[in-house]
């Protein structure tokens, strides 16, 4: 167990390799109870939603959901959510490492910039509880003990329905590039929810997933984590964010500042590389151009799925192309590496209408 | 309990004495400790190793850790194996799991290291 965002969290069960495995080729099933859950309710909820992320809520059709960031007025990265429109409320998911801060900082800008919205912030994290049913089995499994047409619940919707007789929503989203889902249900029914989806059925056993599968899993599909590739020293921009950034849906918390750095050229970029020797890229270590420090990796490993050291990494925005020779300086060596395009492993969700990148 | 016929190290290495050579690898309870191990970095037949200090570094998805030299001596030998197949710590930690062959420069230095079980006890009091 270590601790994640204040949260217990087993990093494994069975064991990594096994686990992401399991999600790549059949099903596994993750407790994201940590995460937090805020329920925006009244007249001004999109109002509230549309002025505090940078994606275009009033784009948001009912029953759908949309990856976005919460930036502050300089432009910086507060956190990166998933915004529910749910018909009657909006949800926003965000990390659990930034629920507090998040909660304070809506409350500073609705005490400022955003006085006069009408709308209840409701933080329903600790009544509620989030599981992540993913992998290529998880649709077969799942509809055998849900009441929704899963058939009809596309990529990054989601639908009010049951779990056998529990009340559950059901959200065709993930953080892993396999088809998947997320279902909240009451924190009440938590334990039971996740033993449900833990019983073999069908002829497939899910697996259980710690963070450390949860990790890979995001890794190989280059998608962002809070604390690695993105936190309050980036920009959208500089972390390939940009597409979640909509300049023209008016004003929005960072707007401005955001326009002015989208004019701008970039200092740094995020990229994915791949080492061509041996070795573990890790957080932290040196990025080398032309044998000088010139960047960090934000996350690295060695990818289960296709067994070579993967990572991501800010270098200066001329080393980002696709194909140029860099070096990750590991324990005082330069290991070679390169640039490659995202992602490393093929998504296989169902992304017939998809508002951006997936997270969890 | 772990193979009566070594000698432990407080940082979880095994040493097993073949006539003058000390084949050394990593415990089942270190193995554990790492998750899957991914990938090996050792040292080169004939260089030099020193009692407790690093002589190479082992790596799981989860962590990076050092590896200790059990003894002072030379390396003989080096598993090739698993530096293409790490998983082999992890099934086999005691036999095709083993990392380094090291001529130890004085052999009474392996009747000092604690037996298996004192390694049991230090890892059961950790």
């Amino acid at each position: 167990m270590v601790d994640f965002g204040g949260w217990d969290m087993p990093i494994q069960y069975r064991g990594i390799l096994a686990e992401h495995a399991a999600v790549r080729n059949a099903v596994g099933v993750f407790d994201l109870s940590h995460m937090g859950r805020l329920f925006v309710r009244g007249q001004g909820a999109t109002d509230l939603v549309q002025a505090l992320t940078t994606n275009d809520v009033s784009r948001l059709a009912p029953g759908r959901a949309q990856y976005s960031l919460i930036c502050d007025d300089d432009g910086r990265i507060l956190d990166d959510v998933i915004v529910y429109n749910l018909e009657d409320q909006m949800l926003v998911v965000v990390n659990a490492s930034n629920r507090e801060k998040i909660l304070a900082w809506i409350e500073q800008v609705r005490a400022g910039a955003l006085a006069g919205i009408d709308a209840d912030i409701h933080d329903a994290t600790f009544e509620t509880a989030m599981i992540g049913f993913q992998g290529p089995e998880s649709a077969r499994l799942l509809q055998e003990i849900v009441s929704v047409p899963l058939d009809n619940l596309r990529y990054y919707a989601a639908m009010a329905g049951t779990l056998l007789d529990r009340s559950a929503l059901i959200a065709r989203t993930g953080y892993t590039g396999e088809d998947g889902f997320e279902v909240i249900v009451s924190a009440a029914d938590g334990p039971w929810v996740w033993d449900t989806l833990l019983e073999p059925r069908g002829g497939v056993e899910p697996t259980a997933c710690g963070l450390g599968a949860r990790d890979t899993l995001r890794l190989e599909m280059g998608m962002a984590l809070y604390g690695h590739e993105i936190d309050e020293t980036r920009n959208p921009y500089q972390a390939g964010l940009g597409r979640v950034v909509k300049l023209a849906k008016g004003a929005f918390v960072g707007h401005d500042a955001l326009a002015v750095i989208s004019e701008q050229g970039l200092d740094l970029k995020l990229a994915a590389f791949e080492l061509t020797a041996g070795g573990v890229p890790r957080q932290g270590y040196p990025v080398l151009v032309n044998g000088k420090t010139a960047g960090q990796v934000t996350s690295g490993n060695v990818s289960p799925s296709l067994n070579k050291p993967i990572g991501m990494a800010y270098v200066p925005a001329a080393a980002a192309e696709i194909g140029t020779e860099i070096a990750i300086e590991i324990r005082g060596r330069a290991v070679p590496a390169k640039i490659v395009s995202l992602p490393f492993y093929e998504h296989r969700t169902r992304r017939s209408a998809t508002s951006g990148t997936s997270r969890g | 309990m772990d193979p009566t016929d070594r000698r432990y190290t407080v940082e979880h290495e095994w040493v097993l004495l073949e006539g003058d050579t000390a084949l050394v690898g990593i415990t089942s309870f270190a193995q554990d400790q790492l998750g899957d191990v991914v990938y090996v970095e050792l040292p080169k037949v004939g260089d030099k190793v020193e009692a407790m200090k690093p002589f190479g570094v082992i790596e799981s998805v989860k962590t990076a850790s050092d590896l200790f030299a059990p003894v002072t001596g030379t390396i003989t030998e080096v598993n090739q194996r698993v530096m293409t197949e790490p998983q082999l710590v992890n099934d086999a930690p005691y036999q095709d799991g083993w990392l380094i062959k090291v001529k130890p420069d004085n052999l009474a230095d392996v009747d000092s290291l604690l037996t298996a079980e004192q390694y049991g006890d230090h890892v059961s009091n950790s």
